[in-house]
């Protein structure tokens, strides 16, 4: 097996307040090979975003990283110095965020903030850098690039610009990219258009993507893994049509359960009780444990690791080896 | 963009000639003009001659619509106390407040803005915290008690800085004298200007902090963060600029207020311009300067403003577009 673009090992993440340390993310670990899309799913507040930021390097404080290792090809990226891990931004890794509204500076062209981006990290000319974003343009779909490379973002519409923050991502041909919800600010007709876009940039440059969204639909479409998370902790991780057809952890269950489909008819959507826990009072044992239809003893008190099943892996005692233990 | 200025201007005349209105209202209500003039034991005749002379016995719109026609052509008629063209005198002592208001305004900006992206970028180190303390002072404590602590400091105590009037100055023309190229001129204008300016040196360091911090909090400053941009191109062309507009429009304000307001610190450091001869036609009710500042104030805030419209939309392509548009 090819050496993973990025890979975390028990990445833990924790925010210092006044009111006491509260953990984020609890050992946290996956990998992503070049090409690879992983999708990574969950609730809002589940840490998906959060492990983005940390990939990155961009966690701001209070929040800091207490344990665990951040490889980008098997070189620690997470304890480098500042100006070192800037310049892995941008040119190792790229990052989409939510809000393209908001994510380009209203002030400056978007030619010249794709020029910029260009030539902080690659050894251009100013005209090589922006004959550069006119075909970067082009590829993502602005109709007239040498005219709309001059234009402010204001002059775009939403689908237009996420388009631009896309092509500012990528434009230093990073190995990696994290996408933070890239179309959930977007109309619907429009966020297909982007996901599609996302996803054959990628494919063409062999660009590694982790997908963090709450879209069940998007993730089935585009992702070749999925990571599941639950409140600061990936509770399953395997190939996407593995865990969204025969999800094994009683969340990822209800999580799946709870997709609309053509098929279902007028039947409910399966829906989990209860609410995802806050950070402060996350349980004992397993954090799923207080909603968990299947939870027994052992959930309560002891804290369950992945474990292999199937392709998957799988934070669940009722996976565990010494299952039978389990219920006697 | 013309249109846009060409309808400014037309609203700027509809400012400038309600000020007019008011400025000649001061003649009506703060007594009879005759009377300042002419003294007690003139005979009646006479008091009547001068009346006429001057026009007053014509109706109040007539004596307003000459009031302004002279205005236009300069003239804004005879001082009571110097007997001379107000005009002229303002002239006179218009460069050295301007000269101060200017150096004021220049230390205000080439040290607040600084000290505001500084403060806000290591908001919580003892720098910051520091400047922030001192600014507070800055912000609370009266222009004069400044003026006379930077005095007593500089002038009586180490004795660096002249304590008064504005030192040896160049004539440039007829009426435009400049201290700016003769050292004692310079050293002269060190304090009045830190007193004048120091307000809103202040002022403008606490805006750009508050904007800055506002600023980089937004998603557009972490996307040149997560770009790999470097922190000085984030923090001076992405940050600083998003925060230029507030800045822009305290700023041209303050310098109005600068100018305007001079007065207390042209009498605390004996400065030879247009606030001492405001303070002094107060005194002796000498209504035309009165009347002449005021429309003078009116007309530079009318022009600033102008101009702070201007600048928004250098900065701003989101405004260049609605007044385009408009």
């Amino acid at each position: 097996m090819t050496q993973p673009v990025l890979s975390v090992r028990d990445l833990s993440v924790a925010f210092f307040t006044r009111r006491g340390v509260l953990k984020a993310l609890d050992r946290v670990s996956f990998d992503i090979a070049p090409g690879e899309v992983l999708g990574v799913v969950g609730e809002s507040g589940a840490g998906k975003s959060l492990t983005g930021q940390s990939v990155i390097g961009l966690l701001e404080p209070p929040g800091r990283i207490t344990g665990g290792e951040v490889l980008l090809h098997g070189k620690r990226i997470d304890n480098i110095a500042p100006d070192d891990m800037r310049k892995i931004r941008g040119r190792k890794i790229g990052m989409v965020f939510q809000d393209p509204l908001t994510s380009l500076n209203p002030l400056y062209k978007i030619g010249d903030q794709i020029t910029e981006t260009i030539l902080t990290h690659l050894p251009v000319s100013a005209a090589e850098a922006r004959q550069r974003a006119i075909a970067l343009l082009t590829e993502v779909g602005i109709p007239a690039p040498e005219r709309r490379i001059d234009s402010y973002p204001h002059e775009f519409s939403g689908g237009m610009r996420q388009r631009v923050v896309l092509a500012l991502a990528l434009c230093a041909e990073p190995e990696l990219v994290i996408a933070d919800e890239p179309t959930t600010a977007l109309d619907v007709s429009v966020q297909a258009q982007i996901i599609a876009l996302l996803k054959k940039l990628c494919r063409e440059r062999g660009t590694a993507v982790m997908l963090v969204t709450h879209d069940m639909g998007v993730i089935a479409e585009t992702a070749d893994r999925v990571a599941v998370m639950y409140a600061g902790r990936i509770v399953e991780i395997g190939p996407v049509r593995e865990v969204v057809q025969n999800p094994k952890h009683p969340y990822a269950q209800g999580l799946m359960g709870a997709i609309p489909t053509l098929e279902g008819g007028r039947d409910k959507l399966v829906q989990i009780e209860g609410a995802m826990p806050q950070l402060k009072n996350i349980p004992a044992g397993c954090a799923f444990n207080p909603r968990c239809p299947h939870a027994f003893a052992r959930c309560f008190v002891e804290k369950p690791d992945l474990v292999p099943v199937d392709h998957s892996r799988v934070a669940c005692f009722l996976f565990d080896e010494n299952k039978a233990e389990n219920a006697a | 963009m013309l249109a846009f200025i060409l309808r400014r201007l037309a609203q700027s005349v509809a400012v400038l000639l309600s000020v007019a209105i008011i400025a000649f209202a001061m003649f009506r209500f703060v007594g009879d003009p005759v009377n300042q003039i002419v003294s007690l034991d003139t005979p009646a005749e006479q008091v009547e001659q001068v009346r006429k002379d001057l026009g007053l016995d014509k109706p109040v719109y007539i004596q307003f619509v000459r009031y302004i026609g002279n205005a236009l052509q300069g003239d804004f008629g005879q001082s009571y106390q110097f007997r001379q063209p107000v005009t002229k005198l303002l002239a006179e002592r218009a460069p050295a407040t301007l000269e101060l208001a200017l150096m004021s305004a220049l230390f205000s900006l080439l040290v607040g803005i600084p000290m505001g992206v500084y403060t806000a970028l290591y908001r919580d180190g003892f720098g910051a915290r520091l400047f922030q303390a001192v600014s507070l002072i800055g912000v609370s404590l009266p222009t004069f008690l400044i003026g006379i602590l930077l005095i007593y400091l500089f002038s009586v105590h180490l004795g660096w800085l002249p304590s008064f009037g504005r030192g040896q100055v160049v004539k440039i023309t007829e009426n435009w004298t400049t201290g700016l190229l003769t050292i004692s001129g310079i050293k002269a204008l060190i304090l009045p200007a830190i007193t004048l300016g120091l307000f809103q040196m202040t002022l403008i360091m606490r805006l750009v902090r508050a904007e800055m911090l506002e600023v980089m909090r937004t998603d557009y400053i972490k996307f040149a963060r997560a770009r790999g941009l470097k922190t000085r191109a984030i923090n001076f062309g992405h940050a600083l600029k998003n925060t230029l507009v507030p800045v822009i429009t305290i700023a041209g304000l303050q310098l109005g207020s600068i100018i305007a307001f001079a007065i207390i610190t042209e009498t605390v450091f004996q400065w030879p311009g247009m606030g001492v001869l405001f303070l002094k036609a107060v005194q002796n009710v000498d209504i035309p300067i009165m009347a002449a500042y005021l429309m003078m104030i009116a007309a530079l805030f009318v022009l600033i403003n102008l101009f702070v419209d201007l600048l928004y939309a250098a900065v701003d392509p989101r405004l260049r577009a609605t007044i385009r548009e408009s």
